[in-house]
């Protein structure tokens, strides 16, 4: 074993791409849990926003371009689990994974032609004097622009849900839409703006696998990482900061388990990708032990306004 | 159709399977682990299936289930195929070898071919390719080629056929190269892009400037390519679109005419149970074109390599070898034989790393 070939700082900035794509997908749909949808949907929206995302970016040559058309897709192709569960009032969970498998369904139709192709690179963002820092530079301040901006959505959705009159009526309609009803909020049209941001989100978590994380396109290619969204949500207590601990401890134990294999460490493999689940469930337990879970109370619950 | 009469034509088409034959086109079956666009293992197998209707024109049908999970749904895959009224299955990953043995039980009828198994019936054959011989070619470049002596190796499930392919790529590295060392991760699946271009980045970060892979995308060519000075090898296709750096050459597998000459066999009623493994020299086991990014000398003499093992003039593992533990494995001279190859469970001498249990 020789532990001393593992570069920590390379670590580091490794774990920030490999958690990029799980942040931005689990923080898009902590808004719509907060707004009282689950939507399970979140691997069929990565994945539509993954072969957009590739499409776009090789056919224009740009990436930034296929970031936008990924979010702008998978947000409109949220908007039929949204049609579907608000004004049809079908069931959420069934309809979420009816979303996901569509996905993998029409993604696999649409990438046929893009298979074997090579996206164009996307340009890492040298940030001048900070990422010329020695140590940090490289580890926190030379990776491409959606490593921060998934960092900056973070801030900004806490600092919305917490300090803004929309977020808190966004919060009311998750806890409450009866309530919130009869003081007069829109309670459909306040979930469906929250189901559409968090179908953006998932599309750019998805772009990020295919352009940046492995950057091609091949089916299938999320796979499970819309998953892993949904749990780190629930692992997080439906609390931004915590989505953030969640996404990079999963990207991280990930990252990590393959570096102390490639450095030959003697680790049970099994065990260390399994921790992260093994976390969730012992943070379940303890905040199930405290009895106070974090879960919109709406969560789930059809809304028909009968008055 | 409803259920009642779908099940009793499926019924009837399987009693009358055998009679009917003659004249209807023989259906042949196919259940991949992955997506036919993986661009490795389950891509080849596809061209096989595409091979063998052209070949055939209207006297065949083919169907497939692509990205079939190994496990309990792949029994329900292959059922389903049966009762459709297939009348050969090709089964093609490690993972499908006990459900395609009990799916045969209950189909006596319909031939099962499993790859790279070795449980066999009277309906049920196993075939598979000897990839461990393009594995020693593969070797003998990332020796001479690595410049920090580390190569990485990404693996997929600790199985015989990616045991042997570890040691055939790393006795013929060593070979050439004493100094080099050989750093494994196991990403236990065969398909998962991330993942692969992870374990990709990780090795290259502790200092692997060789990747070698027994996974089935493409993903870990794109990772060795942003990283620049790194090379690597086309595993199950070509993956030429990466050529020439970071791939090198590749180990390709050609299934068509195994694929042609069974069906054929059941078109004239000879099939019988079979046990296959071919390698370089029958052509089921390709080496892709070596680019010009390797020197001269060193091609030629990975060419060589090809030209001994192909003939047979030279086996992959030619003794002296020692286990791993130290103890005597095959003595000067001696080539290990095929029951020692199929469950070949332990490292030769000089890796340093246990497999995962």
């Amino acid at each position: 074993m020789d532990l001393s070939s593992i570069n920590p700082i390379l670590l580091v900035a490794s774990i920030m791409v490999s958690a990029t794509p799980i942040l931005l997908a689990a923080i898009g749909e902590m808004v719509v849990e907060k707004a009282g949808v689950l939507n399970l949907g979140v691997e069929g929206m990565m994945i539509i926003g993954a072969v957009t995302g590739f499409a776009t970016a090789v056919s224009t040559g740009s990436p930034f371009l296929g970031f936008l058309a990924a979010a702008i897709a998978s947000a409109i192709f949220s908007m039929a689990f949204g049609l579907l569960t608000q004004f049809l009032l079908s069931n959420q969970v069934a309809t979420g994974l009816g979303l996901w498998m569509i996905g993998l369904g029409v993604s696999s139709l649409v990438g046929k032609s893009y298979e074997g192709m090579k996206s164009p690179p996307t340009p890492k963002l040298d940030i001048p004097v900070l990422s010329d820092l020695p140590v940090v530079g490289r580890m926190l301040f030379s990776h491409d622009i959606m490593v921060y901006l998934s960092l900056l959505l973070v801030l900004g959705v806490w600092a919305f849900l917490k300090f803004t009159r929309a977020g808190l009526i966004l919060r009311a309609v998750g806890e409450s839409h009866d309530s919130a009803h009869a003081l007069g909020y829109k309670v459909v049209l306040i979930r469906l703006a929250a189901i559409f941001f968090g179908g953006a989100c998932a599309g750019l978590g998805g772009a990020y696998i295919s352009l940046v994380r492995v950057p091609q396109w091949t089916e299938g290619m999320t796979a499970g990482i819309g998953w892993i969204a949904l749990a780190i949500v629930v692992f997080a207590s439906w609390r931004p900061g915590r989505v953030l601990i969640g996404a990079y401890l999963f990207g991280g134990i990930n990252v990590l388990q393959l570096n102390l294999q490639a450095a030959g460490a003697n680790v049970p493999v099994a065990l260390l990708s399994a921790s992260p689940f093994i976390v969730t469930i012992l943070v379940l337990v303890i905040i199930s032990a405290r009895g106070h879970h974090g879960a919109p109370a709406s969560l789930g619950r059809p809304f028909h306004a009968t008055t | 159709m409803n259920r009642r009469t779908l099940l009793t034509t499926a019924a009837l088409a399987l009693t009358l399977g055998q009679a009917a034959f003659a004249q209807d086109p023989v259906t042949a079956g196919f259940i991949y682990v992955g997506p036919v666009g993986d661009g490795g293992w389950t891509y080849e197998h596809n061209q096989g299936r595409l091979a063998v209707e052209e070949h055939f024109g209207d006297k065949v049908k083919t169907i497939f289930q692509e990205s079939v999970p190994e496990g309990a749904d792949a029994e329900r895959a292959i059922t389903q195929m049966a009762l459709s009224g297939a009348d050969i299955i090709f089964t093609t990953s490690f993972g499908y070898m006990d459900p395609t043995m009990a799916v045969a039980e209950k189909f006596p009828n319909v031939k099962f071919e499993h790859a790279t198994g070795y449980k066999t019936a009277d309906n049920v054959g196993v075939y598979s390719a000897r990839f461990y011989e393009g594995r020693a070619i593969q070797g003998h470049i990332a020796g001479k080629m690595t410049k920090t002596n580390k190569i990485g190796y990404i693996a997929s499930f600790p199985i015989p056929e990616v045991i042997r392919g570890i040691n055939s790529a790393y006795i013929h590295a060593k070979k050439v190269n004493p100094d080099v060392e050989f750093s494994i991760i196991w990403a236990y699946t065969w398909f998962d892009p991330a993942k692969e271009a992870d374990a990709a980045r990780a090795l290259i970060e502790n200092g692997a400037d060789v990747i070698l892979q027994h996974t089935d995308s493409t993903a870990p060519q794109a990772a060795a390519q942003e990283a620049g000075d790194v090379i690597t090898f086309g595993q199950a296709s070509d993956m030429i679109e990466y050529a020439p750096t970071p791939r090198v050459s590749s180990i390709i597998d050609n299934w068509a005419p195994y694929y042609i000459d069974r069906i054929q066999a059941v078109m004239d009623g000879t099939w019988e149970s079979d046990n296959t493994w071919d390698g370089i020299g029958a052509g089921m086991v390709g080496i892709g074109e070596i680019t010009d990014a390797v020197p001269e000398d060193v091609k030629a003499e990975a060419l060589a390599l090809k030209e001994s093992i192909a003939s047979g003039e030279y086996h992959p593992f030619t003794g002296p070898l020692n286990k791993a533990d130290g103890s005597v494995w095959l003595a000067e001279g001696e080539t290990a034989s095929d029951g020692d190859l199929a469950g070949l469970n332990f490292y030769v001498e000089g890796i340093d790393a246990e497999i995962p249990q």
